[in-house]
């Protein structure tokens, strides 16, 4: 198609250019009825060219919107997610609740295998997009749309959303990590399990910082009595690679950063500041490090 | 005009300072708000756009510095959400749609050879109500209350859930300023245009030019209430707590897009076939002959105004439509590069058959084929749904769009503000300056805006504020603002050349490029009057036929705004009618309307308060007036 449309292009301007810059003969100004007709009979030849070229795009055009939508199979993997101002919801359905996974901004898919995602948002249009697997597809308050993706290589593949969603759409980013089938599924039984419980007095110090703080308002530590809905899961926060959907890497560092400060990292963001002393602070990330 | 008194004779003189006397403009500095003109309120007009042309310029220009390296702090998120979104709905409200009404209301009475627009107090109140809401969207801008959910404002993040403020209230509010005042100016266009037409001007001897802004307005009025109407819905969603897009209560978001889009898509074509008209009105004039092709000309047009309507969807291929569904808007989309083609193909005969002169006006029409021809064909290639998934609103949109627009609009602008300023002012612009001012446009253009398709195919969306280093990104948003600074040094030479030529250009004459048409035929700058005759025409090619002993219209009034009615096909001669004179209630109307729209952001008693007071200025409008005319007031002095 590139090509074809650069082939267009340089025809076009090569017939401009030459009808402005030919050499003309003297003195003839009236063109004779026999050259308008030629000359008719070139622009009709042009546009029946350009309508055919078009009719082509259309086929193909067609041809690979069928092909691509033909990925459905009757045993696909199905995961949920949920737009958020600025983070992504992601649930792993199953018919059992134990098997169950939350996470956010960080898919894991088995490679080879179909995976249907069923797209909605909490508040405002977002837009899932990963290049490298499939195009867009609009997360929309009140609808569920779909989208069928399939990975045949194992990788990292660095999604972003694509619909202007307010503040932080520069910064709501996600990440799909394909995967083997078996490591795929020794990933998804850790994540089914509650958070562990703290192993030494720090990483219990931190949980009561958490729990006694305002983090339980919106946060869920599955195991824990912290249970809101309203932010990212972080029952295994420590497995993920990213912080504040695709922002940051998830370095202890960072992570200090983001729950003193995270409006200075993202402004406009809905978490907000902590002020937490120097110990409350170390004993809460040697807890959330912990949760992996 | 002086210029042109001395050639006159005795009757000729007469005739001239009768017509002067009834069609000058008022002086002084009150009664400068009473103007009804079309010469008067275009020029206004044109100005006003070009002045918001700049200003939405620097907020371009602001967003390229902010991107030209990762993770700048110039503007924060919340600020650039506001320029991009001023920068948008100034271009396309403010500048883009209004500044080719305006070259219409100034060009067409006096392209189809009459005294005046058709309504011309509906004319004064399109311009002062696109004032007001351009002054009330940069007041509020300045006073940090500038919308900020981009220039299509999507429901529900412009709702009252997620927008909260007074921010995008503004924004609805300017869309009804600039929509009502784009459908007045259409509704004056389609009227002269088929009413006060010169004898002999039939419906297949109209200019192009003109043909171009007849289909326009057209697509105005069917495109323009659609998304009146949408925003309306959003601004009772937000202003008294209705659901029409609140998913919660029922309401559906993409309600929004469907009614915004099929206003969205005609509008670029709104701004682009007024350009296909300029051009084709250039390229006659400086090829030296008709433009080949005149009724697949006039054909292309329609079909382009018609079809504009049927691809809306094509913004919204990511949103789960159903697939057949889609591949229609595919091929409605891929069907509309048949009119552009058609017509770049007999541009290019014309030129062909013709002796091109490469003045200004046409070396930015070339610029246009080829920057719009590259945005066409990355056109073609969005309409394809496969191809749109991956790269819509990405950067290589924003490439596209800005291919399309600013060659598909702005270079034939420029080339038709080289090719009639010496109309309007009386001079001609700096060839020497043009040339410059031509070359930088059209490098910085490329510079900037090339780039960017590749950066979209690297996965950069739009609308971010910023990015972060180990993207790739880096360079090409770097070459992209140093394009950008070319582009406005471009601008800046273009804006030196208007105000220097404007008081010492060469004069001009008043047919300095031998072209065809009728304004051509008068003086530059036109008396207030336009015409000393009102033309008859012989030929598609009015002046080009013309012969020394050409017929004109004669027993006309000239001491009352008379202009001849014509019938709508054929141009005969039908009856003579009087024009409405300067008038200070547009003024007035307009005012009452401002009140009730910027009004209505706070409280919806405004509302109320505001019919209340357009009641009074329409009763004052319409208020009848008897002047006496010369015959009477002879007869009232032979009375005893």
């Amino acid at each position: 198609m590139l090509w074809v449309c650069t082939v267009i292009f340089v025809l076009v301007m090569g017939f401009l250019l030459y009808a402005v810059f030919r050499p003309r003969p003297q003195g003839q100004t009236v063109t004779a009825p026999q050259t308008e007709r030629r000359t008719a009979r070139a622009v009709v030849a042009a546009v029946v060219i350009t309508g055919l070229v078009l009719f082509v795009f259309l086929v193909a055009d067609f041809w690979t919107d069928r092909a691509l939508a033909a990925l459905s199979t009757s045993q696909p993997l199905k995961i949920k997610v949920t737009g958020h101002q600025w983070w992504w919801d992601v649930e792993y359905e199953a018919t059992v609740p134990s098997q169950m996974v939350t996470t956010a901004n960080e898919l894991h898919i088995p490679v080879g295998r179909p995976v249907l995602l069923e797209l909605t948002s909490h508040d405002v249009i977002h837009s899932f997009w990963v290049p490298n697997l499939h195009g867009k597809k609009d997360l929309i308050p009140g609808y569920v749309t779909t989208l069928w993706i399939q990975a045949d290589q194992p990788g990292v593949f660095r999604g972003q959303c694509a619909e202007f969603c307010g503040h932080q759409h520069a910064h709501m980013a996600l990440l799909v990590i394909a995967e083997p089938p078996e490591a795929f599924a020794a990933w998804r039984e850790a994540q089914q399990h509650p958070a562990g419980a703290p192993s030494d007095a720090l990483q219990q110090r931190g949980q009561e910082v958490f729990l006694s703080s305002a983090c339980v308002l919106c946060h869920t530590i599955r195991g824990t009595p912290a249970g809101a809905k309203a932010a990212p899961d972080l029952t295994h926060l420590a497995s993920r690679q990213m912080l504040a959907a695709g922002t940051l890497y998830n370095t202890p560092g960072h992570l200090a950063g983001w729950i003193v400060d995270a409006q200075q990292l993202k402004p406009g963001n809905k978490m907000p500041p902590n002020s937490l002393t120097g110990s409350d602070l170390q004993a809460l990330l040697a807890y959330l490090t912990s949760l992996k | 005009m002086a210029d042109d008194t001395h050639l006159m004779d005795a009757s000729e003189l007469h005739e001239h300072s009768l017509l002067e006397q009834t069609w000058q403009p008022p002086r002084g500095f009150f009664r400068w708000f009473t103007h009804v003109h079309h010469q008067s309120i275009g020029k206004r007009y044109i100005i006003t756009a070009f002045v918001f042309f700049f200003l939405g310029g620097i907020l371009a220009l602001l967003m390229r510095l902010q991107l030209a390296r990762p993770e700048q702090t110039l503007l924060g998120p919340d600020l650039y959400n506001q320029v991009f979104t001023m920068h948008g709905s100034t271009m396309m409200f403010l500048f883009a749609v209004p500044v080719m009404e305006a070259m219409g209301v100034y060009l067409i009475p006096l392209m189809i050879g009459t005294r005046n627009i058709v309504f011309p107090r509906l004319n004064a109140f399109s311009y002062w109500i696109y004032l007001f809401g351009g002054i009330a969207l940069y007041v509020l801008f300045v006073l940090n209350i500038g919308p900020d959910a981009g220039w299509t404002s999507y429901v529900p993040l412009a709702g009252p859930d997620y927008s909260p403020g007074k921010r995008v209230d503004i924004w609805q509010q300017l869309i009804n300023f600039t929509e009502l005042s784009a459908l007045a100016a259409s509704v004056e266009l389609i009227v002269t245009i088929f009413k006060l037409r010169a004898p002999g001007m039939s419906l297949n001897r109209l200019p192009l030019y003109v043909w171009s802004m007849l289909v326009v307005s057209f697509m105005v009025i069917f495109a323009m209430p659609a998304v009146m109407m949408t925003s309306l819905f959003a601004t009772l969603d937000r202003l008294v707590g209705t659901h029409f897009f609140n998913p919660a209560e029922g309401g559906d978001v993409l309600l929004w897009q469907h009614l915004f889009w099929f206003f969205g898509h005609p509008e670029v074509y709104i701004i682009f076939i007024p350009a296909l008209g300029m051009v084709s009105s250039i390229v006659q004039t400086f090829s030296g002959r008709p433009v080949f092709g005149y009724t697949a000309m006039v054909l292309s047009l329609i079909a382009t105004g018609f079809i504009g309507f049927g691809l809306w969807v094509h913004h919204m291929f990511a949103t789960g439509l159903p697939q057949l569904g889609l591949s229609f808007f595919t091929a409605a989309s891929m069907m509309i590069a048949i009119p552009s083609g058609i017509q770049i193909f007999c541009w290019i005969a014309t030129l062909w058959h013709g002796r091109p002169r490469l003045h200004t006006p046409l070396l930015f029409v070339l610029g246009f084929v080829c920057i719009f021809v590259l945005g066409g064909l990355t056109g073609v290639m969005l309409a394809s749904v496969p191809l749109d998934l991956q790269v819509h609103d990405t950067y290589f949109v924003v490439a596209h769009f800005h291919y399309v627009l600013i060659g598909g609009a702005l270079f034939p602008l420029f080339g038709a503000i080289y090719y009639w300023f010496p109309k309007i002012t009386g001079r001609l612009l700096s060839e020497r300056a043009g040339t410059w001012n031509f070359w930088l446009m059209f490098l910085g253009f490329n510079l900037t805006f090339f780039p960017m398709h590749q950066l979209g195919l690297q996965g950069m969306p739009r609308r971010i504020y910023t990015y972060l280093p180990d993207m790739g990104w880096s360079t090409l948003n770097l070459l992209a603002t140093a394009g950008g600074i070319i582009l406005t040094c471009g601008v800046l030479v273009f804006l030196g050349n208007v105000l220097w030529s404007r008081r010492h250009g060469q004069r001009a004459g008043s047919n300095p490029w031998d072209a065809d048409t009728l304004e051509w035929g008068t003086s530059s700058p036109p008396p207030s009057y336009n015409f000393l005759y009102l033309p008859v025409v012989h030929g598609r090619e009015a002046l080009w036929a013309h012969t020394a002993e050409a017929p004109v219209v004669t027993g006309l009034h000239s001491d009352r705004r008379e202009v001849l009615v014509t019938r709508v096909l054929d141009a005969e001669p039908d009856h003579r009618t009087e024009l409405p004179g300067p008038s200070i209630w547009p003024l007035a109307l307009a005012t009452a309307v401002t009140s009730g729209f910027i009004g209505s952001v706070f409280t919806p008693k405004a509302v109320p308060v505001s019919a209340l007071l357009s009641f009074f200025a329409l009763i004052g409008w319409g208020w009848p007036y008897w002047k006496k005319t010369e015959q009477e007031q002879l007869a009232a002095e032979q009375q005893p």
